[in-house]
């Protein structure tokens, strides 16, 4: 749904709901001759206001609540709620507990990243409106997709009953655990999701990309040994290096007329980019040798300052997911009890992890019958909202001679690179009550 | 690979078909229930066979104008525009199905219905006169009479298709509207209410999930919300006697169908007491 008008020489791209993202959100763009004037990345959707009602609730149905703000990455949401109230109860949970929840985590990668790059985002490079009409022409690619997206959903099925909201996740670690038998039953299928991964990255590798570049500030976790999912420090290309409690410190949130999620930016350099870019350039190391070398083969090295080029990172961590998982169930020893219990008290935890969007930092203040008094959910799309609408200034006055709709069309590809999920942006960073 | 030059146009009439068209649309949710359908990776091109989808946002840039043969709505009513926007919706819908918690009962976001919303956005923005919310959470069929409720905090995707695939029949949906104990006992579950003492809204949660919470160890906490005829003041007492207090009954019910009226009406009873 797009309108763009034209009067003298001023001319306005609108696109009032944006397609093939998570929610709903729109686009704004002025420009008077080749000059942009306005940019607006809108986001209209509703706010449920989770922080509001989760005050009162008790912690152990924090992981539950929290995946409801995302069909898409439930999984992102119940993993930065554990991590966080584990850290208010001191509990360290048993290894084999950390290993499902990478696991878990990969699950939720594959399907997450299956899902943009063949369904929601590949058919802008290939000139159709969806995979399903995409299916006619291309229809072992789109077939493809389906099958890894699959097996993405079945590991979580697996691990946690359902694909959409699962439910086994609690803090100290499951309700129950996997059989070492339920696990290596996946392998074949992962076999094949990681092949076809490398197959799929060398086709998104031959896709065009418009000659876009930005001195982008990359801002992701870190961990000394491994590719950032659940644990690490908040580290980024111009030197942010803290720990995730020290969040409120650099970030800054900010309420915008035009958008119901907050805008959310660093203290002292405003917008930055989170999600598969940030990571893909920031721990490029820590990749296991198969997606490196793809990624090399797909011509993209970091740093990757192209974002229309997240396709092709995205395509290079499905590999590393489904590898990961590999790895994970070759390792998995079931755990001597699902979880661990600890006594309640009072305190405050946080915990930033790795959704397939990018970083997702949660806070929470309980008080000393386990009850949430405060909770703050800072979501990767909210972080990048202000980079999106950077973007859109800079990349415009490349398209100026472009016909209106062509310029509409690349402003919505240009937002899509952010695999944008609107439903978990909307009103979840938390400013100071004023009441 | 070729590409083609532009994409379809977005707004023209529908295409001659006769296949029934389909569309998909949201309101205050989290996206998972129309995720279903791309979820259900095995069928989805059959189902794209069967049916036109003409208007489905998260899926794709399609935007056909209706009237449509069958509507899919998810999410739950919680602004002056929505409240308007499903008149419309409805109007252009001539069979209307609501898909998921939020949409049949207000989902989890109807916990506002009872706090102060004011303070509730206070909380959360910084300035709340940017902010345009309604006080309340509600289902659709409190706007608008609806066909049929699919329900499921996800709703589940074989239910979906069974829903999909009735209408193409003309035929009823074999959806069943009993206790998710029945689902225990077709999977041989240890009853971990009785077994464990676990809280578990089981015997009033309508089946559907296929008793997902008790095989994973735990009680069901009622995502699908309440089954036909849920006998909820037995299930209080049985709380208490498992030792639970007032407040912790309260928000077993008050949860993801928290504004179905069975729910509502035993959190409240609970509260008064």
């Amino acid at each position: 749904m797009s309108a763009t008008t034209a009067t003298g020489n001023s001319r306005t791209i609108k696109v009032d709901y944006l397609t093939r993202v998570e929610g709903e959100g729109s686009i704004q763009v002025k420009l008077k001759g080749d000059q942009v004037q306005d940019v607006q990345f809108g986001i209209f959707e509703p706010p449920r206001l989770f922080e509001a009602f989760l005050r009162g609730r008790h912690y152990l149905e924090t992981p539950d609540i929290v995946a409801r703000i995302c069909g898409i990455c439930p999984v992102a949401y119940q993993m930065s709620a554990v991590h966080a109230l584990e850290r208010i109860l001191n509990i360290t949970v048993d290894p084999a507990v950390r290993l499902l929840r990478r696991l878990l985590y990969c699950g939720e990668w594959i399907e997450s990243h299956a899902l943009h790059v063949f369904m929601l985002h590949a058919p802008d490079f290939l000139g159709f409106p969806d995979a399903i009409r995409m299916a006619a022409e291309h229809r072992e690619l789109v077939e493809m997709a389906l099958r890894l997206k699959k097996i993405g959903n079945r590991l979580m099925i697996v691990l946690g009953g359902r694909e959409i909201h699962p439910s086994s996740v609690t803090v100290g670690g499951f309700h129950k655990v996997p059989t070492k038998a339920d696990l290596r039953a996946l392998a074949d299928d992962l076999v094949w999701a990681r092949d076809t991964s490398i197959a799929a990255a060398r086709i998104v590798a031959g896709l065009q990309f418009p000659d876009f570049e930005q001195d982008y500030e990359f801002v992701s976790l870190s961990h000394p040994d491994e590719y950032p999912m659940n644990e690490g420090r908040l580290v980024s290309n111009k030197g942010l290096d803290i720990d995730t409690s020290e969040f409120g410190s650099q970030f800054m949130e900010q309420h915008v007329k035009h958008s119901n999620a907050l805008h959310c930016r660093l203290r002292e350099r405003g917008s930055y980019l989170v999600g598969p870019l940030a990571r893909f350039n920031l721990n490029f190391g820590k990749l296991p040798e198969a997606a490196q070398q793809v990624a090399g083969e797909c011509d993209v090295v970091p740093p990757c300052l192209n974002p229309f080029r997240g396709i092709v990172v995205r395509a290079v961590e499905l590999v590393f997911a489904c590898e990961e998982a590999l790895r994970l169930i070759a390792q998995y020893e079931p755990p001597a009890a699902p979880r661990v219990e600890a006594p309640v008290r009072a305190g405050i935890g946080h915990a930033a992890t790795e959704a397939p969007r990018g970083v997702l930092y949660h806070r929470y203040e309980i008080d000393d019958r386990g009850l949430i008094v405060k909770a703050q959910i800072v979501p990767p799309t909210a972080q990048n909202q202000k980079r999106i609408e950077d973007d859109l200034w800079h990349f415009v006055p490349q398209l100026t001679a472009l016909p209106l709709d062509k310029i509409t069309a690349k402003c919505e590809q240009a937002v899509r690179n952010y695999d944008p999920c609107i439903s978990c942006a909307t009103h979840f960073v938390k400013v100071e009550r004023v009441d | 690979m070729k590409s083609k030059s532009a994409p379809k146009d977005k707004t023209t009439s529908h295409p001659s078909s006769h296949r029934p068209s389909v569309a998909v649309f949201k309101f205050a949710s989290c996206d998972g229930c129309q995720l279903s359908l791309l979820d259900a990776e095995d069928e989805l091109l059959g189902v794209a066979k069967a049916v036109d989808i003409v208007y489905f946002p998260e899926a794709t840039s399609v935007m056909l104008k209706g009237p449509y043969d069958i509507g899919l709505v998810e999410g739950s009513i919680t602004t002056h525009h929505d409240a308007e926007r499903i008149q419309q919706v409805r109007r252009l819908c001539r069979t209307l199905v609501t898909i998921g918690a939020c949409a049949t009962s207000g989902g989890i976001q109807a916990l506002r219905n009872w706090k102060d919303v004011g303070g509730f956005e206070r909380m959360v923005y910084a300035n709340p006169d940017f902010i345009r919310t309604l006080k309340m959470s509600t289902p659709v069929a409190e706007h608008v009479p609806v066909d049929f409720e699919l329900r499921g905090c996800p709703i589940d995707k074989y239910q979906l298709l069974e829903l999909i695939g009735a209408m193409l029949a003309g035929r009823k949906p074999n959806i069943p509207t009993y206790s998710v104990c029945l689902e225990c006992k077709r999977r041989a579950n240890v009853c971990v209410a009785v077994a464990r003492g676990a809280a578990c809204m089981g015997p009033v949660t309508q089946a559907g999930c296929g008793a997902l919470c008790p095989s994973f160890d735990r009680g069901c906490y009622g995502c699908f919300g309440p089954m036909e005829s849920p006998n909820t003041s037995s299930l209080t007492e049985q709380f208490r006697i498992l030792g639970r207090g007032d407040d912790d009954i309260v928000r077993a019910f008050r949860g993801y169908s928290a504004w179905a009226w069975q729910f509502r009406q035993a959190g409240e009873e609970c509260e008064k007491s």
